[in-house]
């Protein structure tokens, strides 16, 4: 992928993020996460990953951010009414926020492995999806099927926890 | 041309705006999707460190890929259950503002 559209997709990505925590909104910060999402999973693609991809935008960017519309619009959500702020909150969350970003470029700047292009890839026919498949169900089937588990637990905890009274 | 620390420092630009959400918001649903965020930002990096690790065969390395999958299974359950979560907490409390939940303080 061109530096063009790297670039392009990674300020697209970080802009619309930096728009869900700005708006006052919560359907406009949801649908800035939408479109987050979806320039992360350009970037993904950039990186020959098309499998992540695709789940990216169909996991995240659709059943996630419909599930966060769906609570926002079932607890009738308008828009903050200004609150006295908190300064000193606010002073302290920028300055741990500043100082992380301060770290991460001191560590940037000092990672020889960052420095590297590109690597070249094989030149056959790849088939991104089956050797993803092919990785997921002969090396790591146990753990695949333990998400499974988890997924039918957190499946019935929602309903347990959807119920009117708890017993 | 792009090099791997590019899509770091965009990834760790991520995480950051996620944490300065869940640090500045105080809107519980706003600062849920922070936290989205800031996994998307771990699983950029790791899509990234992949594509960079290329074995012997030509090929990105998959386990990291597979990690991804596993953080994005994991996330969407997790979202499940604290969508349910604060459904329940609105219903006894009618309000999803942090600072009107206020039972642990000290």
């Amino acid at each position: 992928m061109s530096p063009f559209l790297f670039w392009l997709f990674a300020l697209l990505m970080l802009g619309f993020g930096a728009a869900v925590v700005a708006n006052r909104n919560p359907v406009a910060s949801a649908l800035s996460l939408v479109m987050s999402f979806c320039s992360l999973a350009a970037l993904f693609i950039s990186l020959d990953a098309f499998f992540v991809g695709v789940i990216q935008v169909l996991v995240y960017a659709g059943a996630v951010m419909v599930l966060f519309l769906f609570i926002i619009m079932l607890l009738d959500l308008r828009a903050e009414e200004r609150r006295k702020a908190n300064y000193a909150a606010w002073f302290g969350g920028a300055l741990v926020v500043l100082v992380f970003v301060g770290q991460l470029l001191a560590v940037l700047r000092r990672l020889p492995l960052g420095q590297q292009a590109f690597p070249a890839l094989a030149t056959v026919a790849r088939d991104d999806v089956r050797s993803v498949g092919m990785t997921l169900f002969a090396t790591h089937n146990l753990p695949f099927q333990v998400v499974g588990v988890l997924i039918l637990v957190s499946t019935i905890g929602v309903v347990i926890l959807s119920k009117r009274e708890l017993k | 041309m792009v090099h791997l620390n590019d899509y770091l420092l965009v990834s760790g630009l991520l995480f950051a705006i996620g944490f300065a959400g869940v640090l500045l918001r105080r809107n519980i649903i706003i600062i849920f999707m922070c936290l989205e965020l800031m996994l998307s930002a771990a699983n950029l990096s790791l899509v990234a460190f992949s594509r960079f690790n290329v074995g012997p065969n030509g090929l990105p390395n998959y386990p990291a890929q597979l990690f991804v999958f596993f953080i994005i299974t994991v996330a969407a359950a997790e979202v499940a259950v604290g969508l349910a979560i604060i459904v329940a907490l609105y219903r006894a409390r009618q309000t999803t503002h942090v600072e009107d939940i206020t039972s642990l303080k000290f």
